[in-house]
């Protein structure tokens, strides 16, 4: 009776186990495993090695969006726009080889400003592996130094369990991307596959310690003492979505926070408490103070070099605090009087609750004294030119006017973004899209493709210079087939201004090979039925930005600019912060 | 005697450039391409690796890493932080050499005419602490274990007889002041990690941590 009993409960254990398998192929378990992660777009271009998963793909169409981007490089920089703008994990496909190689400067990129992503490559059949097969690339050693993880699947078995890890390595802890190099065999291969399970736990990572008191309290003693605290704030507050956090930390303290480019938009532009820009065309105030301050509080920031200028003379005088998610950052370009090492989501409200309520009202007032002296000496100049030529300053004003600071700005690389860094106004997070710690022309384009897909609801418009635009220009095409209403805006001073802004100053003005000519923008943009203009005069200008965001679809304005205008304040390279030039 | 040698060496250079002998330790998962993305760390800086040793540790399907590098301490604490970051690495050590004990393994071949008409291969044998591997008419292979000095010494003595080959190993370490990984391992496998896993150097410097 009793084993019969047995019997029956077995059977019954072994049909509820039949309803969780799954019979499929590789490449449905991963398609379905993209679906469990909540994936719901994908950028992404087919290829011989990926084929399967893209004979896969046919019929999930209705689940997975899958956006055919022009080019590799489009692919991975729109996964990062996706990311960047949503919160969530970008997705990508590509195939082996020049797929493959495609995306490298991508990952490095998302490498090197931490943006989530898991980047799924194809691969020739694993039994090729080593031959020189066609299309055959070891892209697992090339992406190892531009991955926070990477993976080959040679066997469907492994698909689900790899599949989790990526998702959990790509948005755990400081973020990264994943790839996962799936041979061809692998996405053909026919299993049963138990239910997909999340990962939530790698023994031998550790994506964010257990917060320890006592280094907290450490840091408020030191900010309770302080006379003259000074916060420097990175995209860790973004990426911890810690914005609410940090707000009330500063807003309690009263200290006044400056912003690298990553943490650009954190808090809105116009808190009282944000005192602008750091680094080399930061703002004035921000960068002489640091070697003036003397408590200095880093949160979710790195210290890159183009914040901190020359070291051996950045903020020797003061205390620093440094908070932040990664240890490695710890003590790596600054030492810190006291590290924090943890989620700042966490650790803010701990420190918050520790610190004195106060208001530095003199110290502050010597960010002003310094900003007044910025708003006399460049920007109005920048923002109210009086000559006739355009400045790129006068466009962001006319944008901040047009849009209020809701828009969500994406930039490329150069002064355009110096420029709309500086000036543009965000209400909002995750507004400010830009290629920070890489510094990757070509960008912008692809990246506020991504951008619109992961905030839709957005006007997104790409700064792009003409120098930029024309490094991944096709992507235009994808637009055209899948009309993501981008707003693109090419600021065109017909040089490659940066690196001419640097031959004039320190050069001797030996301008070369930075005088690029460029195709016609407009006509350009029309040949993919994208509607475009171009405005070369002030008069005109206000009309024609507005046309461009009120426009319903994409739309793209070139505004031509003064050629030789220079990005200021700088900090030349090698020199300390309280070194900056105005001009 | 060479233990002396050691030292004098160690803080010579210490004195000089700030740079000394550091023995890292890495436990890590046993994983196809785990090695290179290790060594990557140290090509990224211009840094040389001198030895590389990797085998098995005390726990069954935990890989352990013994790297010798030539580095000032804050350099090599910046490394093994870059190393730790790595997903499959579970821990990073590093140790100057009077914190360890270590061993090289170097193989000797000579032949056997040779050094059995010049030299008496008994005092070879009790001067260096060598032991004949293989005795063949042809040739005869010695092997010695111990630090860098005393293996170096023996190809000093056998070069004049035609050292047909020599080859040295890398060098495995053990920390002295380590218990062993097995009770770190069982906090690593726990969901939440405990304070002791948490370490954090930046307020414990005791002088037991050395550890980052």
């Amino acid at each position: 009776m009793e084993t019969a009993q047995d019997t029956i409960q077995q059977t019954e254990a072994k049909a509820e186990a039949s309803k969780t398998l799954f019979k499929g192929t590789g490449s449905q378990v991963l398609l379905n495993g993209l679906i469990e992660e909540g994936v719901t777009t994908i950028f992404g271009y087919p290829g011989g090695a990926i084929m399967p998963i893209y004979d896969a793909l046919y019929d999930y169409a209705d689940k997975l969006e899958h956006i055919l981007v022009r080019h590799e490089q489009g692919g991975i920089h729109a996964a990062q726009g996706f990311a960047r703008t949503s919160g969530k994990v970008g997705v990508c496909f590509a195939t082996s080889g020049p797929g493959a190689t495609n995306l490298v400067t991508g990952l490095a990129d998302a490498q090197i400003d931490s943006t989530p992503l898991v980047c799924i490559t194809g691969q020739v059949f694993a039994h090729l592996l080593g031959t020189d097969a066609f299309q055959e690339t070891d892209v697992i050693n090339i992406t190892t130094p531009v991955t926070k993880w990477n993976y080959q699947v040679t066997d469907a078995k492994e698909i689900p369990e790899v599949l989790a890890k990526a998702f959990y390595i790509a948005k755990s802890g400081r973020p990264g991307p994943v790839l996962i190099d799936i041979t061809k065999n692998a996405q053909l291969q026919v299993e049963e596959f138990p239910e997909y399970v999340k990962c939530n736990h790698i023994r031998s990572y550790r994506p964010k310690p257990k917060v320890r008191v006592e280094y907290i309290e450490q840091a408020a003693a030191l900010i309770n003492a302080a006379k003259k605290p000074f916060v420097l704030f990175g995209q860790g507050v973004i990426l911890g979505k810690a914005e609410a956090e940090f707000k009330a930390f500063i807003e309690k303290s009263g200290i006044p926070a400056a912003w690298t480019i990553m943490g650009d938009g954190a808090i809105p532009t116009s808190h009282p408490l944000n005192v602008g820009m750091l680094g080399m065309h930061g703002n004035y105030g921000p960068n002489v103070l640091t070697n003036e301050c003397d408590v200095l509080i880093a949160i979710g920031m790195r210290f890159d070099d183009r914040v901190t200028g020359r070291l051996d003379k950045y903020a020797k005088q003061a205390k620093v605090i440094h908070f932040d998610i990664d240890p490695a950052e710890i003590d790596k370009n600054v030492k810190a009087e006291v590290g924090v090492w943890g989620d700042c989501k966490e650790t803010l409200p701990l420190l918050t609750n520790l610190v004195n309520e106060r208001k530095h009202e003199e110290w502050l007032a010597k960010f002003k004294d310094y900003n007044q002296q910025e708003i006399d000496q460049v920007i109005t100049p920048e923002l109210h030119p009086t000559s006739d030529e355009m400045t790129m300053g006068e466009v962001l004003r006319n944008i901040n006017e047009i849009c209020g600071g809701d828009a969500i700005i994406v930039t490329d690389v150069g002064q355009h973004q110096m420029v709309a860094c500086r000036y543009a106004k965000f209400n909002n997070t995750r507004s400010n899209i830009t290629s920070g710690g890489l510094g990757t022309m070509g960008f912008g384009l692809p990246a506020a493709i991504g951008a619109k897909y992961g905030a839709p609801d957005k006007t997104v418009i790409a700064i792009i210079g003409d120098g930029g635009f024309q490094m991944t220009p096709q992507e235009l095409g994808t637009i055209m087939q899948f009309g993501a209403a981008v707003k693109i805006l090419i600021l065109n001073n017909r040089f490659l201004g940066m690196v001419r802004q640097w031959q004039q100053l320190f050069h001797d003005k030996r301008y070369s090979f930075v005088n690029i000519t460029s195709p016609d923008f407009v006509a350009l943009a029309k040949a993919y039925y994208i509607e475009a203009d171009k405005v070369d005069e002030r008069a005109n200008l206000r009309k024609a930005l507005e046309t461009m965001i009120n426009h319903e679809g994409s739309y793209l304005l070139e505004v031509m600019v003064g050629r030789e205008n220079n990005v200021f304040p700088m900090v030349p390279q090698g020199m300390s912060v309280s070194e900056i030039r105005l001009k | 005697m060479s233990t002396e040698n050691t030292i004098q060496h160690t803080i010579d250079k210490a004195d000089i450039d700030g740079k000394q002998e550091y023995t890292i330790t890495v436990y890590a998962e046993n994983r196809i391409g785990l090695l290179n993305r290790i060594a990557i760390i140290f090509s990224k800086r211009k840094i040389n690796i001198e030895s590389l040793n990797s085998s098995a540790s005390e726990i069954d399907g935990i890989h352990r890493f013994n790297i010798v590098i030539t580095e000032s301490y804050e350099v090599v604490r910046k490394l093994a932080r870059q190393i730790e970051k790595q997903i499959e690495v579970l821990k990073v050590y590093f140790n100057t050499n009077e914190e360890i004990i270590w061993q090289e393994l170097a193989l000797y071949k000579v032949s056997t005419d040779e050094i059995a008409e010049k030299v008496t291969v008994e005092r070879l044998l009790r001067q260096y602490g060598a032991s004949a591997v293989v005795i063949r008419k042809d040739y005869t292979v010695f092997a010695v274990t111990g630090h860098r000095e005393e293996t170096d010494a023996l190809v000093k003595a056998l070069e004049p007889y035609e050292l047909i080959e020599f080859v040295r190993s890398a060098r495995v370490a053990i920390i002295k002041d380590s218990a062993g990984f097995h009770e770190k391992l069982k906090e690593f496998e726990a969901f939440e990690p405990g304070e002791e896993l948490v370490e954090n150097e930046f307020l414990d410097k005791g002088e037991k941590i050395f550890t980052m």
